[in-house]
């Protein structure tokens, strides 16, 4: 009888050791989409953002046909892709060519000078701010996600239960990581 | 991440254990003092419900108290735009669930501090003339900043250490004032021979409690709040990859030689660099409330493997001269490997730093119900509220508004 109690005991003890393993994963994956929709959101808003920028540049800037339409079309690019390595090349791409919109962008002071320009400007900068924050406390969580299903002993329940580690949202070129997020000031 | 830094203030912590020693302690030997046989945790009971009485309306208004003591007024997005930005960032970069609400001061010293004790009601208060000379990258490593202090939960920590602070200095005032106009009295009548010398060594000790202890207490709770000002900066850098900023901020902070209108001895601990700092700050190390600031600026200059919270304490150390432990070693074993951003030349115009300048004016305008008319010979019209007439002229070109 005794054996029998310590045996039920140490079942009971083993299978709370497994709950509490199985909800953290879960929490942490849930932290993980949580993250993932913050950066979704801000490319969203980078998205409608964009119209409204080259409506308001294209009277000035009349020599950068070339830069627009890239914008253009990585913007639709962007917003048709469905894996996340895809939606990843095609925003990266799109940041280049803003910021080289940026460059040409000293060129035109009469540009510079406009009051909603400079509005729209603050809402770029914050929003391409915004964008690598969400993608740094993204990557934080998927690594947190990745440790936690690979090490012993949690890996053992993640296999059982196909927990799957997840993607860092990378930034292909290394130039990006660089520079710092804005150049607007 | 930040669970780490919350879990583990264990220095923070006993610094804390202290205080509520030292309260126990002259809440008993007072008591004693009137009572011999019971009055001593009679004492402790009073003492221990004074400092709750006083925790708990802080804790409760004691935000809406310090905002509304230091004049701050909250701005929404479309008055501050960059402002309310940045600290959305911020939030985004912690992961923190609730936007905290954004204030201003119109102060032209440069300062700022974040309140709130509970997550879903904080708030960060800065200075116009903050605002005024700082660049954004600046203005992101000060809102870091005072986010961390959020995500540490410091104002929580200091909130109940500072009423601790101030439940002791009541109490040993009290105790003085008693003893001087007739305490003293009271005891001689109730002594008898046997138990007067006993009486007598209690007096001693608990007058030179009385003096001492909000003496101590405040040294505790000034250590406390350094060590908070220093995870702060770290938590700031790891959140924004960007240890120049803070540093160019703080220099440009401490370059100021303004001191801050409606600031005072219990609010200053609340802010980014002390808003009392004329008074002695490189006297005494003990007994400011914060850490040098040319050392926090040192700190964030050797930062240069990393963000993460290792290397500051590696520069922490390297800048003190001492191992040392800042930052609890479980927050130490984080494993993200963290680039750092590389300082940007931006040298700010003469200009620029003349129409941020009137950008703020106009901030502090519209906070003020002032309203903006656009005339089409260029010039902007501010029109205070006082102004009751339904149209005016533009003084450039005469052309007539109507309001």
């Amino acid at each position: 009888m005794i054996y029998f109690i310590v045996f039920l005991g140490v079942i009971f003890l083993i299978a709370m050791f497994f709950i509490s393993i199985y909800n953290s994963l879960v929490g942490l994956r849930n932290q993980v989409k949580n993250a993932w929709a913050q950066i979704d959101v801000q490319l969203k808003r980078r998205h409608d953002l964009i119209p409204n920028l080259i409506e308001t540049v294209k009277g000035y800037m009349t020599h950068e046909r070339q830069i627009m339409e890239n914008i253009t079309k990585y913007r639709s690019q962007a917003m048709d892709a469905q894996t996340i390595g895809e939606k990843a090349s095609a925003e990266n791409m799109l940041s280049g060519a803003l910021g080289q919109l940026r460059v040409q962008v000293e060129n035109y002071p009469d540009l510079k000078a406009n009051q909603n320009f400079l509005a729209l400007q603050e809402e770029l900068t914050s929003t391409e701010n915004k964008i690598s924050f969400a993608r740094q406390s993204y990557n934080d969580q998927v690594l947190t996600f990745n440790n936690k299903i690979q090490m012993f002993p949690s890996n053992i329940i993640a296999g059982m239960f196909n927990f799957k580690t997840e993607e860092f949202f990378q930034v292909e070129d290394i130039k990006e990581k660089e520079v710092p997020k804005v150049s607007f000031s | 991440m930040w669970e780490l830094i919350r879990a583990n203030k264990r220095m923070s912590m006993m610094l804390f254990v202290g205080m509520g020693f030292l309260l126990i302690l002259i809440g008993y030997v007072f008591g004693s003092f009137y009572e011999p046989d019971a009055g001593g945790f009679i004492g402790i009971f009073l003492a221990l419900i004074l400092w709750s009485i006083l925790s708990t309306v802080s804790y409760f208004g004691g935000s809406k108290i310090l905002l509304g003591i230091s004049g701050a007024k909250e701005v929404s997005q479309e008055i501050h735009p960059q402002l309310f930005n940045v600290v959305e960032e911020m939030k985004i970069a912690s992961s923190f669930p609730y936007m905290p609400k954004v204030y201003i001061i119109d102060d032209p010293a440069p300062n700022a501090f974040a309140t709130g004790v509970k997550p879903q009601k904080t708030a960060i208060a800065v200075t116009s003339g903050l605002l005024e000379r700082l660049s954004r990258y600046e203005l992101q490593g000060v809102v870091a900043h005072e986010m961390s202090h959020i995500l540490n939960r410091d104002v929580l920590l200091m909130t109940f250490a500072g009423m601790m602070l101030g439940a002791i200095t009541i109490i040993s005032e009290v105790f003085l004032r008693g003893l001087y106009f007739g305490g003293g009295s009271r005891y001689k009548s109730k002594s008898s021979k046997s138990s007067g010398q006993a009486q007598l060594v209690i007096m001693i000790i608990a007058l030179v409690l009385a003096i001492l202890a909000p003496i101590l207490a405040r040294l505790l709770y000034f250590a406390i709040s350094r060590k908070r000002e220093y995870l702060a900066d770290a938590s700031a850098v790891r959140l924004t990859r960007y240890p120049e900023g803070l540093a160019a901020a703080l220099e440009k902070i401490s370059n100021s030689d303004l001191d801050l209108q409606k600031a005072n001895k219990i609010t200053a601990p609340m802010y980014i660099v002390n808003p009392l700092k004329k008074k002695g700050m490189k006297l005494s190390d003990l007994s400011s409330t914060h850490p040098p600031i040319s050392e926090r600026i040192r700190i964030l200059r050797n930062l240069q493997q990393g963000a993460n919270f290792k290397n500051y304490q590696q520069a922490f150390d390297i800048v003190k001269g001492k191992k040392s432990d800042l930052i609890p070693s479980s927050a130490l074993n984080d494993p993200a490997k963290i680039g750092i951003l590389q300082p940007l030349i931006t040298q700010q115009t003469f200009e620029e730093i003349k129409s941020a300048k009137r950008e703020v004016g106009d901030v502090l305008m519209k906070l003020n119900d002032f309203k903006f008319v656009n005339c089409s010979c260029g010039l902007r019209i501010k029109i205070p509220p006082a102004f009751k007439q339904s149209s005016f002229k533009c003084p450039k070109c005469g052309t007539i508004h109507n309001i």
